[in-house]
């Protein structure tokens, strides 16, 4: 057997060199890489990303913000952000525990690809760009399309994610999250519904995303739900047509069925909520 | 390579080892407990630069450079951590201590920031820590420094609220549980389980893959020195330690290796050579009963593994003439017991006896099982109970101990074992789940006319406690109440699936749950009130129960519900204000009644309680009744220091150690403060006589213990007793006493007429809760719980066991569902957390028992059998519909309520 290593590269291009050689695994908060530990350990080495420059916290830009790959969903919690981002730091209360939010990243979220994952929902409403490097380059891909499956993502081996890229949300926008599970904490979402509602000076919705998780095996946006929404008061009714894009499963957290009829008021009640926030 | 508590601490982990590990093993810090080692039950919690983490999911290496806290530490080193031991004390918010030092530290990292938090702000900081036994409440009394349940009394005597008298450990770290004993360098164990819940299999090349893997040892069934069987009731040993040739059950045991820890930490059970052909199964009853159904044990037709009965009166008659009868049929699911410590323990061999350390409830039945798998006399076995981070029915059978006791004779070495989460999941015994066939008429007065109950319940591969579920159900099913006309019969059910046993309440909580629903129904459909309707029915003193046992006194299931009238009243008012508006939440108010006989049902069960007086005057109290959190250690020292007459700070604490204290029976049936309570009410009596009689004192005197001598005084006279003087005996006591007691009980006879019991506990809960009626979801707003307990040994442990039961009647009612190969993990397997657990509040009633120790009843299993129908019963109220099949998911709740009419 070979000889598995942890490295701690201190720096990016380190990390990127490590990578290139393979036989490696990064790991973030290890919140997803622990539960997932085959028995008898870890066939790979691993890549700490935690101690990277440049991979923490939130920054604003010139067009926006970026959110390094490190962050944690505690930094989300505490950054200061824009009303816009109220659902993705509703969510990031969410996930999990204290402990899980302390340790667990937002790439990781993106990366692990869990159809439940609450990090993507309020991200796909923020139109968040995923910044992909390698040894060899850097690459940009949009979040709906970096996630392509079930635990599947667009990373080359080699590839690590860097970052993720977010446009500043319309002045006054507002976002919410809202999440569905059995019990009251550290739970899978049975469905979770974000939206960002922006409204002009009459009240009338003038901006309006909205994105499901774990009714698909992605989350996805509702664009002809968004779409009926724009010039109106938020009081649209949801119909199946604009829940088309969903395709939920019977598992044991609930029926697909549930899921839909579920889905379709907690939208109702986030879109008031962003509304009257 | 981090600072561990204040001090450089310098490690070499491997790659993949978690920072709980290195922790533990490596730097000895085994206050950092492991639950589940996948972040779900935030045991492991520790503080890394001042920030909660579960230190299971952290690589050790990641914390090089950091500041690492844990619970000794903390509260060793920081006036705000140790405050808050002290009032974790105060409160009774540690029972079992597994959870104690995750829910401390998280604290700690709160009040550092907020030093006086919001309840709120309490349930966000702790909600990643599960407890299983406490329920919460006292936990979120203790962080928020709410005024102590405890009180101070310098005599401790029964009825005092005292502070449990071995919490010290608990919170502060010390406490020692099954995985917390063993040496750094003992070997590991690790049992290689089937994946298929019936399969034939036939195991390679032992001897060549333990020389390629470099392991010690392989055991399989040909390693068993004794019996290869297992079990609990005579006539029922049926579980095998490693199966022969076929396994019945996902999970089960095929063989073990043995490795030094090195070795293990990379061994994958994936590599062992066993070939599996796998068999057709039945997981569900109806399946098993079928003509054709694979059959698991060629003596029990039909999978019919055996069945209660009691019957009296005419129930035919009786539902024939009733004004009304309502019927129904109750399913129930698996149960786990989801204690947060997985099965743990430690063996070695020393002097040729082979001495097994391990969490149980009931080490002398470990010592029987023992000694019939080793085929070894039992006084070549010593079974050590260490601390047993919660039980709750599954630890009453042995688990890791014949593995600890093989392993260890066959290497003669020092060996350990601790379950993963999962393994434990799905080898050990869980809460059967029930096909409740019921009908009860009533007459237009409302009292009953006729009970009929047909159970099946599903007892899985192997009969563990499955028998005793199947006697106790008919006895029980009819609640507590006066049922003229009865019949019940019940069946437990052998499947493909883990064997299910004794989980508080023994199938009464699924029985309550189908009674008390179709009472709901029966008052409402004759107008009557259903706490009256209740009330009109309970038993009474000199009213026969459905067994024909009459009790002169003792009886207090009317007290019980006629505590709960004012909070009735005035939720209901309330839940009609909050109704009347149009909002999606609909409040709905419940109530449910429940009773539970104390000991083994028409079976011996006796306890014995020694204890001695040394010559130096320390009074030691051999107390073999294990506390897995319950508070026996405190119960029971109270009564004996009560009947002895001394302060129960006087007392030295002896364990459940088989070498030197007798058999305290197991920790089951809700026996221990009745049935060992009594043992040692006797045995402080027989000490108490032996004192006074050496020095000729009357009754009446006063007993003060020293150093050295005790003072006797009686009136204005001191007598002096001179311990020194006395001869010790070999175990250095000058004085000794031994104390049995066993319940009064008589056979049931072929209609289950008798006396089953010598004394029932009652109980009635309230419960109040919101339904989101668009969305399905239930949130309990508030419990009221009214407990018979005869006579309140100490009311706060009382409060404790209510609100940790209502917890797990909760969770059975809501969310709790246990289906094999899916929910074998606290991810997916539900368990209430700190922000599902409203308030409680906890009415002791006090009907003395003339059994009881000073009247004293059992409670443990009580707690939770009115629980679950209590929620039911209140989820009608809000949505008008019954609820019979558990748990009440957000998703089958709204599916009901599509198909009664709502939209
Ligand atoms: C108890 C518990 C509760 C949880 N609850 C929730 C919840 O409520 N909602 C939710 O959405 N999730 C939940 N999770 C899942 C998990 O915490 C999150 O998905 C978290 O964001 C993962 O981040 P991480 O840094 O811990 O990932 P890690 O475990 O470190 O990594 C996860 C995966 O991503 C890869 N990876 C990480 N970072 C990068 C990168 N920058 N580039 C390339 N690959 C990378 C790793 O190789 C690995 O495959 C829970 C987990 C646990 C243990
Ligand atoms: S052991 Fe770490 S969370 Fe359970
Ligand atoms: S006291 Fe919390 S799990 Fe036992």
């Amino acid at each position: 057997m070979q000889q598995l290593e942890y490295f701690a590269p201190g720096n990016l291009g380190e990390a990127l060199d490590i990578l290139s050689r393979g036989g490696v695994r990064p790991v973030a908060g290890g919140t997803d890489f622990y539960p997932g530990l085959p028995a008898g350990g870890p066939r790979e080495s691993v890549l700490d990303l935690t101690r990277i420059a440049g991979l923490h916290g939130i920054t604003r830009q010139d067009k926006g913000w970026r959110i390094g790959a490190a962050t944690r969903w505690s930094d989300v919690v505490r950054a200061d952000l824009p009303p816009g981002f109220d659902g993705l730091r509703a969510a990031a209360r969410e996930v999990g525990s204290i402990q899980i939010q302390n340790a667990g990243t937002v790439a990781g979220n993106l990366v692990n690809a869990s159809p439940a994952a609450d990090g993507v929902p309020p991200l796909l409403t923020l139109g968040a760009e995923v910044e992909i490097a390698s040894a060899q380059g850097r690459r940009v891909v949009p979040l709906d399309r970096f996630i392509t499956g079930v635990r599947e993502v667009d990373l080359a081996p080699g590839e690590m994610v860097v970052a993720l890229h977010l446009p500043e949300p319309p002045e006054g926008a507002r976002g919410a999250f809202s999440k569905l599970g059995s019990r009251a904490y550290l739970v899978i979402s049975i469905v979770m519904v974000a939206v960002v509602i922006g409204r002009d000076g009459a009240g009338r919705i003038d901006h309006a995303r909205v994105a499901v998780g774990a009714c698909s095996p992605v989350a996805r946006r509702l664009p002809a739900l968004e779409a009926a929404l724009l010039g109106t008061r938020g009081d649209v009714a949801v119909t199946a047509e604009h829940l088309a894009p969903l395709s939920p499963i019977d598992d044991v957290r609930g029926s697909g069925a549930y899921r839909l009829e579920a889905v379709g008021e907690l939208i109702g009640r986030a879109v008031r909520g962003a509304c009257d926030g | 390579m981090f600072r561990l508590n204040g001090r450089d601490v310098r490690v070499e982990p491997r790659v993949g080892e978690r920072l709980s590990e290195a922790l533990r093993e490596r730097l000895g810090a085994r206050d950092v407990k492991v639950g589940c080692n996948a972040g779900d039950c935030g045991a492991c919690t520790v503080l890394v630069d001042r920030a909660p983490v579960c230190a299971c999911l952290m690589p050790a290496q990641q914390a090089a450079g950091c500041e690492v806290e844990t619970l000794a530490g903390l509260v060793a080193h920081e006036p705000l951590a140790s405050d808050l031991a002290r009032r974790f004390e105060g409160q009774g918010a540690a029972q079992c201590g597994i959870c104690t030092p995750g829910m401390m530290v998280s604290a700690v990292a709160l009040l550092r920031e907020a030093p006086a938090p919001s309840e709120g702000q309490v349930m966000d900081a702790l909600a990643g820590v599960l407890c299983r036994c406490t329920g919460y409440r006292k936990i979120v009394d203790a962080v928020m420094g709410r005024a102590p349940g405890a009180v101070a009394d310098a005599e401790g005597h029964t009825g005092a609220a005292i502070e449990k008298l071995d919490g010290r450990a608990k919170v502060t770290g010390k406490e020692r549980f099954g995985d917390d004993v063993a040496p750094v360098d003992a070997l590991i164990i690790k049992v290689i389980r089937s994946p298929h819940p019936h399969a034939r299999f036939t195991l390679g090349d032992l001897e060549g893959f333990a020389a390629r893997e470099g392991v010690e040892a392989i055991l399989t069934a040909s390693d068993v020195p004794g019996v290869n069987l297992f079990g609990t009731i005579p006539g029922f040993v049926d579980q095998p330690v490693f199966a022969e040739g076929v396994v019945r059950f996902r999970g089960e045991a095929v063989a073990a290796v043995v490795g030094r820890a090195d070795v293990m930490a990379s061994f994958d059970p994936a590599r062992f050579p066993v070939e599996w052909e796998v068999l057709p199964d039945v997981q569900g009853m109806a399946d098993a009963m079928a003509d054709g159904a694979p059959q698991l044990h060629p003596d029990r037709a039909g999978n019919v593994m055996c069945g209660g009965f009691v019957a009296h009166g005419d129930v035919g008659a009786a539902l024939e003439r009733a004004a009304v009868v309502a019927e129904g049929v109750f399913e129930t699911g698996f149960v786990e017991h989801a204690y947060i410590e997985p099965e743990a323990g430690f063996a070695q061999v020393v002097d040729g006896r082979v001495e097994v350390y391990a969490c149980t409830q009931a080490p002398v039945m470990d010592l029987d099982t023992l000694s019939e798998v080793l085929g070894m006399e039992r006084a070549r076995i010593r079974v050590v109970p260490t601390a047993t981070g919660g039980g709750f029915g599954s630890k009453l059978d042995v688990s890791v101990q014949p593995y600890l006791a093989i392993a260890a004779l066959k290497t003669g070495q020092p060996v350990r074992i601790t379950y993963e989460r999962g393994e434990s999941m799905q080898s050990t015994t869980k809460r059967h789940p029930s096909r409740m066939h019921v009908r009860i008429g009533a007459d237009a007065e409302g009292r009953i006319s006729g009970l009929r109950f047909d159970g099946l319940f599903n007892t899985g591969a192997y009969a563990s406690w499955g028998p005793t579920v199947a006697n106790r159900v008919p006895v029980h099913a009819s609640g507590p109440y006066a049922v003229g006309d009865y019949r019940a019969e019940a069946q437990g059910i052998h499947t493909h699936c883990p064997p299910s046993g004794a989980f508080r309440g023994f199938g009464v909580p699924q029985a309550a749950v189908a009674q008390e629903s179709l009472f709901d129904e029966l008052a409402d459909r004759l107008g009557i009130d259903r706490l009256e309707f209740r009330m009109r029915n309970a038993l009474a003193n000199g009213v026969p129960t459905v067994c024909g046992q009459v009790f002169a006194q003792g009886v207090g299931i009317r007290a019980c519900l006629e505590a709960l009238r004012p909070a009735w009243e005035s939720e209901r008012a309330e839940a009609a204000r909050i109704n009347a508006g149009d909002g999606p939440v609909r409040r709905g108010v419940g109530v449910a009644a429940g009773w539970y006989g104390c000991g083994n049902t028409s079976l011996p069960n006796p306890s014995t309680i020694k204890a001695g007086v040394r010559a130096d005057g320390r009074i030691v109290l051999h107390q073999g009744a294990a506390d897995i959190g319950q508070g026996a250690n405190t119960v029971i020292a109270q009564i004996f220091a009560t009947a002895l007459g001394v302060p129960v700070s006087r007392l030295d604490l002896v364990g459940g150690d088989t070498d030197v204290t007798p058999d305290a029976g197991k920790t089951s049936a809700s026996r221990q403060t009745f049935v060992s309570g009594n043992a040692a009410r006797l045995a402080g009596e027989a000490l108490r006589a032996q004192i006074l009689q050496r020095v000729n004192a009357g009754e009446e005197a006063l007993i003060v213990p020293g150093a050295d001598a005790f003072e006797i005084r009686e009136g204005a006279g001191v007598h002096r007793l001179d311990l020194t003087a006395l001869e010790p005996d070999a175990e250095g006591y000058v004085m000794r006493v031994a104390e049995s007691y066993d319940p009064p009980t008589r056979p049931l006879d072929e209609n289950g007429q008798g006396h089953p019991y010598a004394q029932f506990g009652y109980a009635a809960h309230l419960c109040v809760l919101d339904v989101d009626m668009r969305l399905g979801t239930v949130r309990p707003v508030r419990f009221v719980a009214a407990h018979d307990v005869g006579h309140a040994v100490n009311p706060l442990l009382i409060e404790g066991q209510v609100e940790g039961g209502i917890a797990q009647g909760m969770g059975m009612a809501l969310m709790e569902e246990y289906l094999p190969g899916r929910t074998e993990n606290l991810h997916d397997y539900l368990i209430p957390t700190i922000g599902d657990m409203p308030p409680v509040e906890t009415l002791i009633i006090e009907e003395p028992d003339a059994h009881g120790p000073y009247g004293a009843k059992g409670l443990g299993e009580h707690v939770l059998i009115p629980t679950a129908p209590a929620i039911l019963n209140a989820i009608r109220d809000a949505t008008g519909v019954q609820m019979r099949r558990l748990p009440v998911t957000p998703a089958r709740l709204r599916a009901a309520m599509g198909v009664a009419g709502h939209a």
